[in-house]
């Protein structure tokens, strides 16, 4: 009896760690593992073989051979992107088409999530499905259908060139507001579903209080609205621009040879020089790029809330 | 003899009993629907300057469609609201001379206690140090100074009312809306809320406009209230007129606890009339004029606590002496109420209340003992509808 008392205890927390340890053994080894891949990639050196670098960790050739292969590392790879413009010009674009893109999105994503919000109950399940719909296309598909649209002879330039408003076609394939164009459409459900979900919790009442204490409605948006969507606009802008940093088709398939982003440099360098190793450094560099603020971002709101609390 | 009056004066202030006084707040013949539905019918009332109002009825009985239709969150689909002679007809929430305390109190979670007061103030384009002294006072009044940098979700259930309460005083509204304020409340906080709300409208010589469905806190804190069903009102008048002269079964059924008695008029005589119950048989005698004329069919209804109850052949020469079986006793430690059987049916009881004021009975009042209720002549009252 007594014995059993003390087990229980123990035996809980033992699954309670397991527990605890799906997801961590998830993330390692879907993340942390294939990261430290390409780390160990990016400090090796180009060459003709299978794989195309060295070292390869070849535990065959015995365990002298394999501690000595430390010794190939180098920073040369991460020297070499400081030296050639290319890297520091895409890296730069990058953020700020991405940047771009998403404040694009968040002004055509806030009034439908908002619009979503204040709809009857009834109507809501249809707008979400709508909003999520364009996914059950190929996203590659969706992408060339723009194409068709924005070329020269595109759609948008007939509809545009018989009601008058233009004399001749717009050129907007191949060019950056394309990628825009592209960016916007592709990621607005992943800006306007977080959004939804914070907008739809706001309690109505709020905005009447709000009135009846002096404040007219388009000012109360901003008063009250706004601020208590912000979990929502952070979410959703995260999930548009991360994505949209490291984008590759949409700025191959929709942008010009002078559209630089560092998906398109990641790869020419993978697939065209077959340069794994300086492929790789531009991978962890632009994922050191994202993270780093995340995570200062999460400092501050944590030391937020903590002084709040 | 001294000058019967109905319950408690609380303070010389009756400005309804004088027909020329002008009516601060007066809802004039409206309506409202919506779609099929009619929540409020051509509804008509006067509410005065300084008055502690109260809008007492059921869930959908269209309360708080009115009072949301004097704060300008509904339309009225006919009719006028006026307010301090203004009618108030096109002009939006925000520019009502009005502030509502939410049911649900409706605190912003993003501001702390001191922004939230100040939130109406700023709207105002106030000036910084008058606001700083205006919630400074609202918090005082309130008690929540040493909450004022705290978030609502910090808060108990208690001082978030207090904060909704200091918020909506804080712009010094002509007229205070309270929506079910107290409903969130346990009783005790509930109690004590009350009395402080009492306190605070004396103090502030403001007009509050309460909107809820217990009539005990109707009761507590309003000089009149007023009784709604189906989107009319059933009668106006001071809690003690409400309680001791309902004017319909409807009323005397919502307020407390009542026995209604179906009877037939069999004389009437001036100022007194004879009923007949219809069931039972017994007569009835009631200090009370009526409409109805010899044969009709009326309600007798008295209250529980105005019959006595005593056992078996006490009181012999009493007016109204009706003799009956205790059927069931609900001892709720400081009153018994006793359910009497006076017919044959077991349902066919008459309530009446026992107050235990000794600790130790000698002789109590058991199941199935035979008893006597008596009441006096103007006890109870005759109702036509």
């Amino acid at each position: 009896m007594a014995e059993n008392n003390v087990a229980a205890p123990v035996k809980r927390s033992l699954g309670g760690r397991l527990l605890i340890a799906v997801p961590y053994f998830w993330l390692f080894l879907f993340f942390l593992a294939p990261f430290l891949i390409v780390v160990k990639i990016s400090l090796s050196q180009t060459a003709i073989a299978i794989p195309p670098y060295v070292p390869t960790f070849d535990l065959s050739e015995g365990w002298q051979a394999f501690s000595e292969s430390f010794a190939e590392f180098s920073f040369e790879n991460y020297v070499w992107l400081t030296e050639d413009a290319l890297y520091w010009k895409s890296y730069l674009s990058s953020v700020s088409i991405a940047a771009v893109s998403t404040f694009l999105t968040l002004l055509i994503g806030y009034p439908i999530a908002y619009g979503m919000a204040r709809s009857p109950q009834s109507w809501r399940p249809t707008l979400l499905m709508l909003v999520i719909l364009p996914f059950w296309t190929s996203f590659l598909i969706r992408v060339y259908a723009w194409i068709g649209i924005l070329k020269n002879e595109g759609l948008l330039n007939q509809l545009l060139l018989s009601l008058g408003l233009i004399s001749e076609p717009l050129v907007i394939l191949n060019t950056n507001a394309a990628v825009y164009v592209g960016i916007v459409y592709s990621y607005l459900p992943f800006l306007v579903l977080p959004l939804y979900a914070s907008l739809e919790r706001l309690d109505g009442t709020l905005l009447e209080a709000a009135e009846d204490l002096g404040c007219p409605a388009w000012k109360a948006f901003w008063k009250i609205t706004v601020p208590l969507s912000l979990p929502g606009i952070i979410a959703g802008c995260f999930l548009v621009f991360i994505p949209a940093v490291g984008e590759f088709v949409i700025p191959d398939l929709l942008g010009g040879s002078n559209t630089l982003m560092i998906g398109k440099t990641l790869w020419v360098e993978f697939f065209n020089n077959r340069d794994w190793p300086v492929s790789s450094a531009v991978a962890v560099i632009l994922l050191l790029i994202l993270v780093i603020p995340i995570v200062l971002f999460q400092n501050q709101q944590q030391k937020m809330s903590e002084k709040d609390g | 003899m001294a000058k019967k009056s109905m319950g408690p004066v609380r303070r010389e202030f009756s400005p309804w009993e004088s027909p020329d006084h002008p009516p601060f707040i007066e809802f004039r013949n409206v309506s409202k629907m919506f779609g099929d539905f009619t929540a409020v019918n051509n509804l008509s009332l006067k509410i005065y300057e300084k008055e502690f109002f109260a809008l007492l009825g059921g869930s959908g009985c269209g309360k708080t469609t009115l009072m949301r239709m004097l704060a300008g969150f509904e339309t009225p689909t006919s009719g006028q609201i006026f307010l301090d002679g203004q009618d108030l007809a096109g002009i939006p929430p925000y520019r009502r001379p009005s502030n509502m305390m939410f049911q649900s109190y409706a605190l912003f979670p993003h501001m702390n206690v001191e922004k939230n007061i100040a939130f109406g103030l700023k709207q105002d384009n106030m000036p910084a140090q008058e606001i700083e002294a205006r919630v400074a006072e609202m918090l005082r009044l309130t008690k929540l100074e040493q909450f004022a940098k705290r978030k609502p979700h910090q808060l108990s259930g208690g001082q978030r009312q207090r904060v909704a309460l200091a918020r909506s005083l804080a712009k010094r509204p002509k007229v205070l809306l309270l929506d079910e304020p107290l409903g969130a409340l346990d009783r005790k906080l509930r109690e004590e809320t009350q009395f402080e709300l009492m306190a605070l409208q004396e103090d502030l010589k403001m007009t509050f406009l309460i909107v809820t469905h217990d009539q005990e806190e109707a009761m507590t804190v309003a000089d009149r209230i007023a009784v709604m069903d189906k989107g009319e009102l059933v009668q106006v008048a001071t809690p003690a007129e409400i309680y001791e002269a309902p004017n319909s079964k409807y009323v005397a059924d919502f307020i407390g606890d009542i026995n209604l008695i179906e009877a037939r008029v069999a004389e009437k005589a001036g100022s007194l009339t004879k009923l007949v119950s219809v069931v039972d048989g017994f007569a009835i005698e009631c200090d009370q004029e009526t409409e109805a004329n010899v044969g009709d069919t009326v309600w007798f209804a008295i209250r529980p606590e105005k019959v006595r109850i005593a056992h078996g052949e006490a009181e012999p020469g009493a007016v109204n002496r009706i003799g009956g079986i205790v059927w069931d006793i609900a001892y709720l430690g400081d009153v018994s109420i006793i359910h009497a059987k006076v017919g044959e049916d077991d349902h066919d009881t008459i309530r009446a209340t026992f107050a235990n004021i000794s600790r130790m009975v000698e002789n109590p009042i058991n199941w199935d003992d035979k008893v006597v209720l008596t009441f006096d002549r103007d006890a109870g009252v005759i109702l036509t509808r």
